[in-house]
């Protein structure tokens, strides 16, 4: 090390080795804190790339502001050799080049973690804190030094960083150039200046610094063949395998990736070859109301069809949800949920949509729900969701979330069965309506599971047509007002939701293989976190079954595990505990069986949390059944 | 409640090209009060579909709710239909038509339906261009809620509560040109000679087909004093000139005056002869016709007929970009890229 990278270390940290490092050999958080709009997501994402690539299992996420430009915005990785993917909580290294965020981000670091800024200009002595470690890199001096155009000072001091990074972490330089040359494949002008960056900051650290760090990455072969992808890219693909042609939507963050994604895919997948023509159809729609309307009357009319939104969005479409369940027309709906109500916090995640969607419209309604908990089974359950829509002509939605949906999640690789053919559910064709000799009712149930047999608009000249609407009618679909065809029509539905419980993906249960009277439901994008809980507890000798659910209506697994046990944790992030009433009211359970593990600030719960809300209760302790810390100390929550 | 319709056959009813009588082309009997507008609309658009041979299975009719909207089950009962929710017609059809784009779309609506509740779906899905044709049975109220002033109804103008409407109405066919629709008209339900030929050459017209067709409620709106009662209508109509409709199977007879008529070919090579009243009609100029209007208004008079047209407007599909053929019979085959392209993803993703 030089003497003037002494000096400048020495400034800011006066006696680094007394302290306490943080983390270990691939085990840590890192938090990139950032200004929205400056071009660091994709520096972030080379971060993450590379780490993946080096065979360790990584967890980025993005957590931003609702806005386009100058607001903080953060990108936190987790490396954790065991394979946890979930957040942990606590942050071990900042890299903090946000000077509008920098004090809030100071305290997110656990003790002992490392401070990295911009010491171009010397450090605020308010950001002062005896028992981290600072490492200060003159980022915006370098790049006065280096460029010239302001475009370039700003994009490439985020390169720059990375550069310093790699030192410090042990990244192997190797991986960064090739990620370079593929994030730069076709504008190849472009490689050398970002290798240039990455050079600069690489060696101005090493330099001045003693690299690695006690945190840093070492390769391993622990990712195997998983990739890395966003959820909502995911359903866009099973939208695509399972033969989505239609798709309608209105803008509205987290769900518009999906549709973004659809596009993408479908311009590289669904182009006739001979004409160049499209073989499906994206209508952006004038509002949720007209999205849900189009991929109503499009199914009705024989297409997959689908739409994408977030909670604002749900509430828009009830009544045409309503309409769907009624009328019985098969659709899809992916609800990528965000925090409510209202507006909320509308770039930070929830799963509080599950009442909303169980039970979407006025009067009597349920529907189907799927909720997927990694990329692959968004792509499995985008496809499934239109099968089920054509066998049970219902809406099925896909309750997916920000957290899931807008963020890299590593995942098993997407796969399909060659095989497969979609399941177009009961519908008369025309050959089958020629050698009808009775009557054809829409609403007549012929196979005594609810589910009776539509046609399409346009099947056969005289036989098979009838009228949809939302109106009461009678087996033939003819409208009537008479109370008994309207009472067998519902029990019919109800009898149809019997069906659906039996289709629906089954939940996955995990013996713990110690005797143990408690357990834990959870769903969704908690499932990392929850994995992770349940094997820090056993550590701690506290053992727990569990159960993710994977659909509603509850099969039949569901009461019955909760009759297994004396406490069962339900674990969802909403104020409410909606899945723990939806269980309560629909298994017909004794409310105080279920315990509620709750988490609703925006952020994705941690492994953390769930440990000591569970601790607390199986321990004895004063039982916090709300997580009331989690709440009040925002973004910054260190459970 | 709708009734099936007795099942007797006259012997020497004419029949059309497919070989169907008119009544292969009715629905249900209708419920709606005896003399109401919205029956005659349902007459005439049986008596369109008839004359056009339309194979009635290749249409499928939606609605949104109203009386008007539930004219549907009184025709074309050969037909799917779809009785959707309250002003949400125009998307349900928008999605309909993407999944098939070989049917005819009609769609039928109030002017509660469309110029209140569903006044965003109905300029949207002119903007879009859907191949359709789009009716506004406008009676000036809402007749299936009994009888409030809905937003067409004239400032003034005085339904069976007898209090005068005290706001502006909003004109569905000036809007129907500022947005974009590339065929206009306005009919009247009670005179069929009209209206008949409109629909038959909307039904032609390769794209966005708007009717606004007064369409009187005798139960609530009726009134001398309504502008949208029968008696004021009649003595308030001017219309744009006689309209004679020849589709395209038929040889195009040559029974009008040259220099008073002109003669506008659909894109599937129907003719419509428009006998014009003194020659200054401009059907093909947008801001001309929304002047038409205006000045009708001005002078109190209803103009009817066919008001703008373009034969060459480009529809949703088109648009889109879509394949001929209906997505909707698109299968695994066109649809699944199938597991080499997903392993392609999957190491782009590594
Ligand atoms: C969401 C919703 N709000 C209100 C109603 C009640 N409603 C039924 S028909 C109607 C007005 C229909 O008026 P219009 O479209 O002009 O049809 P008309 O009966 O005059 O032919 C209203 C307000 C409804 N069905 N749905
Ligand atoms: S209330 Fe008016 S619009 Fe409705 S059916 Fe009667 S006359 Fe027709
Ligand atoms: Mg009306």
């Amino acid at each position: 090390m030089n003497t003037r990278a002494k000096q400048v270390r020495d400034k800011v940290v006066p006696d680094t080795e007394k302290r306490k490092s943080a983390g270990a050999v691939n085990d840590f958080v890192i938090r990139f804190a950032n200004v929205n709009g400056t071009g660091s997501a994709s520096a972030n994402n080379l971060f993450a790339k590379a780490v993946f690539r080096m065979g360790i299992p990584v967890s980025p996420k993005n957590i931003f502001p609702s806005n386009i430009q100058g607001l903080p915005t953060w990108f936190e990785v987790r490396v954790s050799e065991k394979g946890y993917l979930g957040r942990r909580g606590g942050v071990d290294m900042l890299v903090a080049v946000n000077p509008q965020s920098q004090q809030q981000d100071l305290e997110s670091l656990e003790s002992g973690g490392y401070f990295f800024y911009d010491s171009t200009k010397p450090l605020s002595p308010a950001l002062q804190r005896p028992d981290i470690n600072y490492i200060g890199v003159p980022l915006t001096r370098i790049c006065l030094d280096e460029y010239s155009d302001p475009r370039q000072r700003q994009l490439f001091r985020n390169v720059i960083y990375i550069g310093a990074l790699a030192a410090l972490l042990a990244i192997e330089f190797d991986v960064l150039k090739v990620l370079v040359g593929e994030q730069f494949k076709g504008k190849e002008k472009l490689i050398a200046p970002n290798m240039h960056a990455l050079e600069l900051g690489f060696q101005y650290t090493r330099e001045h610094f003693d690299c690695p760090l006690a945190i840093r990455v070492e390769r391993r072969d622990l990712v195997g063949d998983r990739i890395l992808l966003e959820g909502n890219d995911a359903l866009a693909l099973g939208a695509i395998y399972g033969g989505a042609t239609v798709a309608a939507w209105y803008p509205i963050t987290p769900s518009t990736s999906v549709v973004d994604a659809f596009d993408k895919y479908a311009r590289r997948l669904r182009i006739d070859p001979g004409s160049g023509d499209r073989k499906y159809a994206i209508a952006q729609a004038e509002d949720e109301l007209a999205a849900i309307g189009i991929a109503i009357g499009a199914a009705w009319n024989g297409a997959r069809a689908f739409t994408a939104t977030s909670g604002p969005g749900v509430s828009l479409m009830s009544e045409f949800i309503g309409l769907a369940y009624f009328a019985e027309v098969p659709v899809v709906l992916f609800d990528i949920q965000r925090s409510g109500p209202s507006t909320g916090m509308p770039t930070r995640t929830q799963q509080s949509d599950i009442f909303a969607a169980a039970y979407a419209s006025h009067g009597d309604t349920r529907h189907v729900l799927l909720f997927p908990s990694t990329p692959r089974e968004c792509f499995d359950m985008a496809a499934l969701s239109f099968d089920l829509a054509d066998r049970l002509q219902t809406p099925i939605i896909v309750l997916s979330d920000l957290d899931l949906g807008m963020n890299d999640n590593l995942s098993a690789p997407l796969a399909w069965d060659d095989g497969r053919v979609y399941d177009r559910g009961k519908v008369f064709n025309q050959v089958q309506l020629e050698a009808m000799t009775e009557r054809y009712g829409r609403y007549l149930d012929v196979d005594g599971d609810g589910i009776c047999y539509r046609t399409y608009p346009g099947t056969h000249a005289e036989k098979g047509a009838y009228f949809t609407r939302g109106t009461s009618r009678d087996e033939y679909a003819i409208y009537t007002e008479d109370g008994d065809a309207y009472v067998r029509n519902m029990d019919r539905l109800l009898l149809k939701w019997e069906t659906a419980r039996t289709l629906v993906p089954a939940p996955e249960l995990r013996d713990c293989g110690h005797k143990t009277s408690a357990g834990v439901i959870f769903f969704g994008s908690s499932a990392a976190a929850c994995d992770e809980a349940l094997e820090l507890l056993a550590d701690e000798n506290l053992h727990l079954n569990s159960l993710r659910l994977r659909s509603f209506p509850f099969s039949d697994e569901v009461p019955a595990f909760i009759g297994r046990h004396e406490k069962v944790f339900v674990v969802e992030q909403n104020r409410d505990g909606q899945m723990r009433k939806l269980l309560i009211a629909e298994c017909e359970i004794d409310p105080r069986q279920l315990l509620s593990v709750r988490h609703y600030n925006g952020m994705p719960i941690t492994a953390r949390n769930i440990c000591r809300q569970i601790r607390q209760e199986l321990g004895g302790a004063k039982v916090t059944r709300i997580d009331r810390k989690a709440v009040s100390k925002g973004y910054s929550e260190r459970t | 409640m709708s009734y099936i319709r007795p099942h007797f056959r006259h012997p020497e009813q004419p029949v059309n090209d497919l070989g169907y009588t008119r009544r292969h082309y009715e629905g249900s009997l209708s419920t709606l009060c005896a003399g109401c507008g919205h029956d005659s609309v349902s007459a005439a658009i049986i008596q369109a579909c008839f004359e056009l041979s339309l194979p009635p299975h290749k249409i499928a009719k939606l609605s949104g709710i109203g009386c008007s909207s539930k004219t549907p089950t009184y025709f074309l009962g050969k037909s799917h239909g779809f009785n959707s929710v309250h002003g949400r017609m125009p998307s349900v059809a928008t999605g309909a038509n993407l999944a098939n784009r070989e049917m005819i779309y009609i769609g039928i609506s109030g002017d509660g339906d469309t110029a209140s509740i569903g006044l965003g779906q109905f300029a949207h899905v002119i903007r879009r261009g859907l191949n359709m044709l789009y009716l506004v049975a406008n009676n000036g109220c809402y007749g299936l809620t009994k009888g409030q002033d809905s937003a067409t109804a004239d400032r003034g103008s005085v339904s069976r509560k007898g209090v005068p409407n005290p706001f502006e109405a909003i004109d569905l066919c000036t809007m129907a040109l500022q947005t974009g629709a590339s065929f206009v008209a306005r009919g009247f339900s009670g005179d069929k000679a009209q209206l008949e030929p409109l629909i038959k050459a909307a039904l032609c017209h390769k794209g966005f087909a708007f009717i606004d067709v007064i369409s009187p409620c005798v139960t609530f709106n009726n009134t001398s004093r309504s502008s949208m009662g029968y008696e004021f209508v009649r003595d308030h109509i001017d219309a744009t000139g006689k309209m004679d409709f020849v589709p395209l199977r038929q040889e195009i007879s040559a029974n009008y005056e040259p220099g008073s008529s002109q003669e506008i070919t659909l894109h599937d090579g129907s003719v419509i002869h428009l006998y014009k009243k003194n020659g200054a009609l401009h059907q093909h100029d947008r801001n001309q016709a929304i002047r038409n209007l205006q000045t009708h208004r001005e002078q109190e008079q209803i103009l009817t007929g066919l008001l703008y047209l373009d034969p060459d407007h480009c529809e949703f599909h088109d648009t889109l970009g879509t394949v001929k053929q209906p997505l909707r019979d698109l299968g695994e085959g066109d649809l699944c890229p199938g597991s080499r392209a997903l392993e392609a993803i999957n190491a782009s993703l590594r």
